[in-house]
């Protein structure tokens, strides 16, 4: 019996052609830096992943009024896509106006929105100082920022947004209730 | 017609023991649905289908030209007809799965028509080792199946209107489908690219035109949540996340990514627009809950159910669709006095976690007015809660996660319609 033991093991070991057996099968290849950089476009309330540039609202107006007003009509009131600005109803209102100037807690969200999803019909088609521009813009619309506040990889994420405290982390809570 | 003398009801408005048919001996004399027509007279071997041979084989096999009626509705918007919306037909189907082709789609910018030679995934943030994947690579890893539900966080939404609104079931809670999706245990490609300690979230995003993307938490990730590849059996649809969608059983829709390319491991979340500005529920103190990921408990009626006419008193069975993302439904309970009364539904095998559940129970019509209605519990004890109490919770404005009990009013004509009761 002992010596069976013993031998079982060498036995497999000289009889099947040994492989290393992979606990996963480890088929990823490595990622390159230029994958990180080029495919990582989030961006975090605290500015992680904010690219280097600028822009004000000024800028941002003309920016606007040629690839968004088509959508979300004249500064920012709304049309066949959500109104962005010009809150008439506060949140505790029927109905309310849930928008960025009352609703919004980040105005990263803004800049990291516009550059992956807008415009609508040619997403992508910003360059980052526009995107600066035009974040600025509609901060200003809303009431948030002063007309000649330069936007960029600093003071963007360093604007409060009224709504900044308006949430409930239900995950942490985990509550049931209904 | 009066009620069979041996059928026994066991809650008002004439709801039927569940297991009546089992019980041995009993028959079901339902006269109205004997000798109805002339039909039971034409000999079968002199229709045409009998007659003639049939259309050829198919490479891909439609439903029958008689059930063209049953499709999904679609509602997209006036300035991107790929931006919007489309429900499940849930009042025409039965049983559990959802055809493929007829899943719930919500797109933010369009389906994309992605080839796969050119679709990688890219997992990186706070890992040792970032990796991407082809899909040539991801099909040779171990798979495994979920039947489960995948449920809009906007489902049902109609329901905080204030008018109870008329219009097919499916095409207002029918933002929910089930599918058996088949795809790689996230867990698995994670602890290749080797997961850092102080990682507590996954940004996930789709390589669609809006590049949708959302936080998830990580312990959700390493649990339950797959990397899908296969839908029912086939290779998942383009409205549906092709070639990879990432499933999380129970939870929100918006975060079962579609045409999933990218999952940043981070000890944040992203704050992204989909998880601030929408799939947050504003309360009436101006607060709004946010990370609300659990769908929870419903239930619905989808036969009988508004749009369908009972021509005849007498006999019908009632069958609905129950679901809950924090585990398995244990109960569903029928009235049908509007609430008065209840009954207990037989579920249908095999019950699921985090899947639709589907229930029957036999019912005697008297040709009255009544008020049909179902409630779900499920396994955590959890009860769908009447509409006012939903409301009392929460207030009108969350526009998310309407899961109140659904009311079906039958006239004494035998019309139905929504209504709150
Ligand atoms: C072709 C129409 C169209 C154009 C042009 C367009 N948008 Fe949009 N926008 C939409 C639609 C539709 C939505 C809703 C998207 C969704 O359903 O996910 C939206 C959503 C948004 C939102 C989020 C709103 C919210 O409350 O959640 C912001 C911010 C936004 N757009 C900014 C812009 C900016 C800035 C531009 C110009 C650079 C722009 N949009 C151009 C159609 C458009």
């Amino acid at each position: 019996m002992s010596m069976l033991k013993h031998f079982l093991p060498t036995l497999l070991f000289f009889s099947i052609p040994v492989v290393a057996i992979e606990v996963s099968p480890n088929l990823g290849k490595a990622a390159s830096d230029q994958q990180l950089s080029q495919w990582n476009k989030d961006i975090f309330p605290d500015g992680q992943g904010l690219p280097k540039g600028k822009g004000t609202a000024s800028y941002g107006k003309k920016i606007y009024n040629k690839h968004c007003l088509s959508c979300h009509g004249f500064e920012g009131t709304g049309s066949s896509a959500d109104e962005l600005a010009g809150a008439s109803h506060s949140l505790t209102d029927n109905p309310p106006d849930k928008i960025i100037g009352t609703y919004w807690p980040y105005a990263t969200t803004i800049f990291d929105f516009t550059r992956r999803s807008m415009p609508l019909n040619a997403p992508g088609i910003l360059n980052t100082n526009e995107l600066y521009a035009v974040t600025a813009y509609l901060l200003y619309l809303n009431g948030i920022i002063e007309e000649n506040a330069i936007m960029n990889e600093k003071t963007l994420p360093a604007v409060v947004m009224p709504n900044r405290h308006g949430f409930i982390n239900i995950y942490q809570q985990q509550d049931k209730n209904p | 017609m009066t009620q069979p003398t041996e059928l026994q009801t066991i809650a008002g408005g004439g709801l039927l023991d569940r297991r009546v048919f089992l019980k041995k001996g009993i028959t079901f004399s339902v006269a109205a649905l004997a000798s109805e027509s002339l039909l039971a007279e034409t000999d079968p071997a002199q229709l045409p289908w009998m007659k003639t041979p049939g259309e050829p084989l198919s490479n891909y096999g439609q439903p029958s030209a008689h059930e063209r009626k049953t499709i999904r509705w679609t509602m997209g918007n006036s300035m991107a007809d790929g931006n919007g919306v489309s429900w499940t037909p849930l009042h025409d189907l039965e049983g559990t799965i959802t055809p493929n082709g007829l899943h719930f789609e919500r797109h933010h910018n369009g389906v994309p028509q992605i080839d796969p030679a050119q679709h990688q995934l890219l997992i990186h943030g706070a890992v040792k080792k970032p990796l991407v994947f082809t899909m040539e690579a991801l099909l040779r890893y171990p798979m495994s199946s979920k039947l489960c539900f995948i449920e809009c966080g906007g489902n049902s939404n109609a329901g905080w209107r204030d008018v109870p609104i008329q219009t097919a079931a499916g095409y207002v809670h029918g933002m929910s489908s089930c599918s058996e999706w088949t795809g790689i245990p996230l867990k698995i490609l994670l602890n290749e690219a080797r997961v850092k300690g102080r990682a507590k979230w996954l940004i996930a995003e789709g390589a669609d035109a809006s590049a949708m993307n959302v936080s998830i938490p990580l312990e959700k990730a390493m649990d339950d949540c797959i990397l899908a590849v296969y839908q029912n059996g086939e290779r998942i649809r383009p409205e549906n996340g092709y070639p990879l969608r990432l499933v999380a059983p129970g939870w929100e829709g918006v975060l079962n990514v579609k045409w999933l390319h990218r999952l940043h491991l981070s000890n944040k979340p992203a704050m992204s627009r989909n998880e601030t500005s929408k799939y947050t529920e504003l309360l009436p103190s101006g607060k709004a809950r946010q990370f609300t990921f659990v769908m929870d408990a419903k239930s619905l009626i989808t036969h009988p159910s508004y749009g369908q006419q009972l021509n005849k008193t007498g006999y019908y069975q009632i069958s609905g669709l129950a679901w809950s993302g924090r585990g398995k439904i244990v109960k569903v309970e029928v009235s049908a006095d509007g609430g008065k009364t209840w009954a207990v539904a037989e579920l249908q095998d095999p019950v699921l976690s985090k899947c639709f559940t589907r229930f029957r129970i036999p019912w005697h019509w008297n040709g009255q007015t009544a008020i049909l209605k179902s409630r779900a519990t499920d396994e955590t004890g959890y009860v769908q809660p009447e509409r006012d109490a939903l409301i009392a919770a929460r207030g009108k404005h969350g526009y998310f996660h309407y899961n109140a009990i659904v009311s079906w009013q039958i006239s004494n004509h035998g019309e139905i319609t929504h209504v709150y009761a």
